[in-house]
C-alpha cells in the first residue's frame, strides 16, 4: 500500500516536471536553444499568483489567469529583448544569455519582493480521498495535477498537429529558411512558442506551489534543472517525450528516496539518466538525426 | 620537424602572447604587493582568480578546441580539490616544506581527476551535442552527491571511511578529512599566488602543445567536420578522449590550488551553477581563444567585487552586463566596425561566430 | 580576437585603477568601525538581511546615546566560503577595527584565520559551527579572536537529546529529518545522534533532504509514520519545517514536533497557517513574542525600521552582538584611535570576564576559546504564540 501511495506522489511531482519540460522542449524544438531562464519564469508566475491570491482575496481561477498572463508576456518580452538579437549567433552565446536572464529574474525578484520565503495561499482546499479503509490516502490536489497535465498534453498535441500556427511551428523546427520561403513568419512563430511555453510554466507554478507552498526568488531553479533533465530523458524536442520523461523522473525520484536512500536520490536519478542515454542516445522518444555529409 | 615549426609559428606566437601577458600581470601585481598598494580585497582574490583561469582554460580545451559542451567541469574541480586537501593533510608531517607539499597535492589531484575524466569519457563521448552536455551535467551532480555523503577520517591507525551515515570514529589526534556536507575544515592554506602562476604557465604550455600536436589537430578537424575527419583516418573517439582526460586533469589541478587556498571547502560549492559560471568565462573569452579566457575570467571574477558599491543591485547589474556583452559581441554591425578599427586577421582557432 | 585585445587593454587599465589606493586609512574619525559580511543576495539572503537590519538598528540606538560612537559596514558574501575572504578584504580596506565575522558558518570558518592573523576581534551573531572558533577537529585549539553569540551546533544537539529523553510525555520513538547538505543541520544532527545513543534514546527513523528536494517531504514523513515515530525531531530552518508541518497535517500524521533555534520564525512566515504549528516544541534563545521590555522594544523598533517584518533569531543575535561589544568597549575604556590589536586585547579581556544580558539570554558569559554559555529555553507554540515551558 505504501508503494502505491509513493507511486501516486511521484506521478504528481512528475506531472509538474512534465508541464515545465514541455516548455523546455518546445523552445528547444524551434529555437534550438536551452532556455535556462525557464525555471525562473515559473518563479515569477508563482509570485504573480501569490500577489493576486494573497492581496485581493480573488478566486483561484483569477490568480491562475493573471499568472498565465504575466508569464506569457514575460516569455515574449524575454525572447524579443534578449534572444532575438542573437538569432544568428552560436547556440552557446544564446545559452549564456539565457543564464544572464536567469540571474536577472532572480535578482529582480529579490529586490522587488525581498528574500524571505512566503507561504503560498491555499487555492484549492481539498480533502484527501481515503481508500482501502483509510490505508491509502490520496491527495485530491495530486489527482488534479495529474489530470491537468494530461489535458495540457492532449490539447498541445492537437494544437501542434491541427492548427495553422501549430503547423507553422513544426515547419520552423524542421527547416527555418524553407519555412520562411513558404510564407511563414518565423519571428512570430518563435514568439508564439515562447508564449505557450511560459504560459504553461505559470500553470506549473500554481500547481507546484499549491503542493509545496513556499515562494522565494530561487524557487524555480531546481524544478527547472529537473524538468530540463526530464526533457532530455524523453528526447528533447519531442512533446510526448517531455510528458513521459517528466512522469518517469518524478516516479524515479520519489521511489529512490523511499526505498534506496533519501541522500542519494539525486545521484540515482542522474545515474538512470546516463544509462538511458547510453542505450538510447537521443532519449526515449527522441528523433535520430542522420548525419549529413 | 623544422617545417612543422615554421608552419605553426602562428600558434607559438599565440602561446608566447598568453605566457607574456600572464608574466607581465604577475610582475605588476607582485610590484604592487611589494609597495603595499594592493588592496586586501585583491590580495584575497589572487589565488581564486588564477585557479578559475586554469579551470576555464581546461574547459576551453573541451568546449572550444574539442567542440563538446561540458556542463560538469566543477565536478573535476571538486575531485581535485578534495584529493588535494586529503593529500596535503596526510603528508603534512612527512613533507614539511609547504611548496613541495602543494606540488605533490597538485599532481595527485590532477591524476585522480584525470582518472575520473577517463572513466566518464567512456560513456560521454559515445554521445553527441546536447545529450553529451546533459550527461556531463549528470556526472557533475553525481560527484557532488557522492562527496556530500562521504565521511573520511585519518588517524594513527590509518584511514576510516563510511558512506551516507557518519560512523567514523577517530582516536585522539585523528582528523576528519571529509565530513559529509560540512566538507573539509581547518585546512592548511598553502596555496600561493606564485605557485598558481607557475601552474598556469605550465598549463598554457601543455594546452598549446596539445593543440599543435597530431591529436590536437585531429580533434579540431573532428570538431569542424566529424565525417571528413573520420574518412581521413582520424580516430575520433581516441582524440576526443585525450582532450577530455587532459582537461579533467587540468581542472583537478586548479581544484587543488582552489581547495588549499581556503580553510573550509564544502562539496555543495561545486554544483551546477559553478560549472555554468566557468562556461560563461569560456564563452565570453571566445571559444578556443586562450588569451580571451584568461582576460574574461579575470574580469568576470573581479566585476561583482568592483560593483560592491551598488549594494543590493550588484548582481542585477552583473546580469545586465552579461546579457549586454553577449548581444553586443554578436551584433554583426558592431563586429564589423571593430574589425575595421583593428584591421587584423581573425586568429586561428577562434570560432566565436561558428 | 581583436575585440578581446580591446578588452585586454581595458582589463589591464581597470586593474591598475582598481589596485591603486591602498589601505593606509588613518583612524582619525571618532567612531569604532565595525564590519560584518553576510548573504545579502542569493539563497540565504534572508539571514544576512536580518543581521544587517538589526545591527544597523542597534548601532543607531548606541550612537543616539551620545557616548561611544559606532560605524557599521555590511558586505555581501552570498554565504559562500569563497566570497567571504574578499568581503573580509573589502572590510579591512575600509579600516574595520572590530568584526561581526559573518552570518553563516561555512563563510565564517573561511575568515577566522584572517581575523586571528590581523588581530581583529570578531563576535559572530549566528555562525554556529565549531569550525568557526576552533582550528582543529578535537576542539582544543581556538583561533582566539573569534567569539560566538549563538550556541555551537553540538550544544544544541546535546540539549535537544537531553530534553527529549527527560520528557517522555512528548514521545519515545524519535524520527529525525535533517538537511544533509547543510552545515548547521548536519552538525546538530550528528551530535544529537551520538548523544541519543549514549542516553539510550530510541531513534526509529532517520531521513534527510537536500537543497534540490527541499519541497517534498512525503517520503520522509511516511517513513517516520510507518515506523511508529511519535516525536519528530527537526534540526532545520523554519522554511522547510513549515512544509513538513503542512504535509504531515495533510497526511493526517500527528506526532509531537521538536525543533531548534532555526525553527524560530515559523510563526511570522508570511501566509503560514500557524494552527499547523500548534504544539510544536523548540529550543530557542529568543522569541519575538516574549513580554519583557527589552524584547518588546526591539521588536517594535525593528518592525518600524523594516516595514513590519518581525525579527527572527538572527536579528536578535546581531542586536545582542552590537550591545555586547558596546558594553565591553565602554567597560574597557577603549577609544577609536587605538590599534586593532589593542582593541582586541581589551575586548577579549572584557568578554571573558563580563556577564551580558540581552535578547537571547541572561547571564551570558564567554570562555577564552570564544564559546558562549547561555541557557537554551524550551518553548511550546500555543494559540499562535510561544509559551515558555516550565518544569
Amino acid at each position: 500500500m505504501d508503494f502505491l501511495s509513493y507511486l501516486i506522489t511521484g506521478l504528481g511531482l512528475g506531472s509538474v516536471y512534465a508541464i515545465i519540460a514541455l516548455g523546455y522542449t518546445m523552445v528547444y524544438g524551434i529555437a534550438k536553444m536551452l532556455n535556462f531562464a525557464h525555471g525562473d519564469v515559473i518563479m515569477i508566475g508563482a509570485y504573480a499568483a501569490f500577489f493576486i491570491a494573497g492581496n485581493f482575496n480573488m478566486p483561484a481561477i483569477v490568480a491562475i489567469l493573471v499568472s498565465v498572463f504575466v508569464c506569457t508576456l514575460l516569455g515574449v518580452l524575454i525572447e524579443r529583448l534578449a534572444y532575438k538579437p542573437l538569432r544568428e549567433a552560436s547556440s552557446l552565446s544564446v545559452l549564456i544569455t539565457a543564464i544572464g536572464v536567469s540571474y536577472f529574474l532572480q535578482n529582480a525578484a529579490q529586490i522587488l519582493w525581498g528574500t524571505d520565503t512566503k507561504i503560498f495561499p491555499t487555492l484549492f482546499d481539498f480533502d484527501n480521498i481515503s481508500l482501502f479503509g483509510g490505508k491509502l490516502q490520496i491527495s485530491l490536489l495530486t489527482i488534479l495535477t495529474i489530470v491537468v497535465c494530461i489535458i495540457i498534453m492532449i490539447v498541445l498535441t492537437m494544437f501542434i498537429n491541427k492548427t495553422k500556427i501549430g503547423k507553422a511551428m513544426r515547419a520552423c523546427s524542421e527547416d527555418k529558411p524553407t519555412a520562411q520561403l513558404m510564407g511563414i513568419n518565423v519571428n512570430t512563430t518563435i514568439s508564439v512558442t515562447f508564449a505557450i511555453g511560459s504560459g504553461l510554466a505559470a500553470i506549473a507554478s500554481v500547481l507546484l506551489c499549491s503542493t509545496y507552498p513556499a515562494v522565494n526568488p530561487t524557487l524555480g531553479s531546481m524544478p527547472g534543472i529537473k524538468a530540463f533533465t526530464a526533457a532530455v530523458f524523453g528526447g528533447i524536442g519531442s512533446i510526448p517525450g517531455a510528458f513521459i520523461g517528466g512522469l518517469l523522473l518524478g516516479i524515479l525520484e520519489t521511489l529512490s528516496k523511499a526505498y534506496i536512500s533519501s541522500q542519494m536520490s539525486d545521484a540515482i536519478v542522474f545515474l538512470v539518466l546516463i544509462i538511458v542515454l547510453l542505450i538510447k542516445p537521443t532519449g526515449l522518444l527522441g528523433k535520430k538525426v542522420s548525419e549529413k555529409v | 620537424m623544422e617545417m612543422m615549426k615554421t608552419a605553426f609559428l602562428g600558434k607559438n606566437k599565440n602561446r608566447s602572447i598568453c605566457v607574456g601577458v600572464v608574466i607581465l600581470a604577475y610582475i605588476i601585481i607582485e610590484l604592487l604587493m611589494f609597495t603595499g598598494s594592493l588592496k586586501s580585497l585583491f590580495i584575497n582574490l589572487l589565488v581564486p582568480v588564477t585557479s578559475y583561469i586554469i579551470v576555464a582554460l581546461a574547459l576551453n580545451l573541451v568546449v572550444g578546441v574539442s567542440g563538446e559542451l561540458s556542463l560538469g567541469h566543477a565536478g573535476f574541480m571538486s575531485i581535485g580539490a578534495f584529493t588535494g586537501v586529503i593529500v596535503s593533510s596526510v603528508t603534512s608531517t612527512m613533507i614539511t616544506n609547504d611548496i613541495l607539499r602543494l606540488f605533490v597535492a597538485i599532481i595527485a589531484g590532477a591524476i585522480v581527476a584525470a582518472v575520473f575524466g577517463f572513466l566518464i569519457s567512456i560513456p560521454v563521448l559515445k554521445l553527441q551535442g546536447d545529450y553529451l552536455a546533459i550527461v556531463t551535467l549528470a556526472f557533475g551532480q553525481i560527484i557532488k552527491s557522492l562527496i556530500n555523503n562521504t565521511f573520511l577520517g585519518y588517524d594513527a591507525s590509518g584511514f576510516h571511511f563510511s558512506f551516507i551515515t557518519n560512523n567514523v570514529k577517530l582516536s585522539t589526534g585523528g582528523k576528519m578529512l571529509i565530513n559529509g556536507p560540512i566538507g573539509a575544515t581547518a585546512t592548511d592554506r598553502i596555496s600561493t599566488f606564485t605557485v598558481s602562476v607557475i601552474v598556469l604557465i605550465i598549463v598554457l604550455f601543455i594546452i598549446f602543445n596539445f593543440i599543435n600536436s597530431k591529436y590536437g589537430r585531429g580533434v579540431m578537424a573532428t570538431r569542424d567536420d566529424r565525417i571528413a575527419a573520420q574518412s581521413v583516418g582520424i580516430d575520433v573517439v581516441k582524440t576526443k578522449t585525450i582532450a577530455f582526460v587532459l582537461s579533467a586533469g587540468i581542472a583537478g589541478a586548479a581544484g587543488v590550488l582552489y581547495g588549499l587556498n581556503f580553510s573550509t571547502l564544502v562539496p555543495a560549492k561545486f554544483d551546477f551553477n559553478q560549472s555554468i559560471l566557468i562556461l560563461v568565462y569560456v564563452v565570453l573569452g571566445g571559444l578556443g581563444n586562450m588569451l580571451g579566457t584568461i582576460i574574461s575570467t579575470s574580469l568576470l571574477v573581479l566585476l561583482p567585487e568592483l560593483l560592491r558599491f551598488l549594494a543590493d543591485y550588484r548582481m542585477l547589474i552583473y546580469s545586465v552586463v552579461l546579457i549586454s556583452i553577449m548581444i553586443i559581441t554578436n551584433n554583426p554591425t558592431i563586429n564589423k566596425t571593430i574589425k575595421k578599427i583593428f584591421k587584423k586577421n581573425k586568429a586561428e582557432g577562434d570560432l566565436n561566430n561558428g | 580576437m581583436n575585440f578581446k585585445k580591446l578588452l585586454s587593454t581595458v582589463a589591464v587599465a581597470s586593474m591598475l585603477v582598481a589596485c591603486g589606493g591602498g589601505s593606509t586609512e588613518s583612524n582619525e574619525s571618532k567612531a569604532f568601525k565595525i564590519g560584518v559580511s553576510g548573504p545579502l543576495t542569493g539563497d540565504a539572503a534572508v539571514y544576512g538581511n536580518a543581521v544587517k537590519n538589526a545591527a544597523e538598528l542597534a548601532v543607531e540606538e548606541v550612537n543616539a546615546k551620545g557616548g561611544i560612537q559606532l560605524e557599521l559596514k555590511v558586505e555581501d558574501d552570498q554565504a559562500d566560503p569563497e566570497k567571504s575572504p574578499t568581503a573580509y578584504g573589502t572590510l579591512k580596506d575600509w579600516g574595520m577595527q572590530i568584526g561581526l565575522s559573518t552570518v553563516t558558518s561555512g563563510a565564517a570558518a573561511a575568515v577566522s584565520q584572517n581575523y586571528a592573523d590581523d588581530q581583529i576581534f570578531a563576535l559572530t551573531p549566528s555562525a554556529s559551527s565549531t569550525t568557526v572558533i576552533y582550528k582543529d577537529a578535537d576542539n582544543t585549539q581556538s583561533f582566539g579572536y573569534v567569539y560566538q553569540m549563538c550556541f555551537t551546533d553540538p550544544n544544541q544537539g546535546i540539549a535537544s537529546a537531553d530534553y527529549i529523553k527527560a520528557h517522555t510525555n512528548l514521545g519515545t520513538k524519535v524520527a529525525v529529518i535533517y538537511k544533509n547538505d547543510d552545515n548547521y543541520s548536519t552538525g546538530v544532527y550528528q551530535k544529537f545522534m551520538s548523544e541519543a545513543k549514549a542516553k539510550g534514546l530510541e531513534v526509529v527513523s532517520e531521513t534527510s533532504f537536500d537543497n534540490s528536494s527541499a519541497t517534498d517531504f512525503n517520503v520522509q514523513l511516511k517513513d517516520a509514520q510507518a515506523k511508529g515515530a511519535d516525536i519528530v525531531y527537526l534540526p532545520i530552518y523554519y522554511q522547510p519545517a513549515s512544509l513538513i508541518l503542512t504535509q504531515a497535517s495533510k497526511m493526517g500524521y500527528k506526532p509531537s514536533f521538536f525543533g531548534i533555534d532555526g525553527m524560530d520564525g515559523i510563526l511570522t512566515l508570511k501566509g503560514f497557517d500557524t494552527k499547523l504549528a500548534e504544539g510544536v516544541y523548540l529550543l530557542t534563545p529568543f522569541s519575538a513574542d516574549a513580554k519583557d521590555d527589552l524584547t518588546a522594544n526591539f521588536v517594535k523598533n525593528y518592525k518600524a525600521k523594516c516595514d513590519g517584518e518581525v525579527p527572527n533569531q538572527f536579528a536578535a543575535d546581531a542586536y545582542d552582538c552590537i550591545y555586547a561589544i558596546y558594553n565591553a568597549l565602554e567597560a574597557g575604556k577603549a577609544t577609536p584611535d587605538m590599534s586593532n590589536s589593542e582593541i582586541a586585547d581589551i575586548l577579549k579581556k572584557q568578554f571573558t570576564s563580563m556577564t551580558f544580558n540581552g535578547l537571547t539570554g541572561t547571564d551570558v558569559t564567554w570562555s577564552e576559546k570564544g564559546e558562549v554559555s547561555k541557557a537554551p529555553k524550551a518553548v511550546v507554540i500555543k494559540d499562535g504564540a510561544y509559551v515558555g515551558v516550565e518544569d
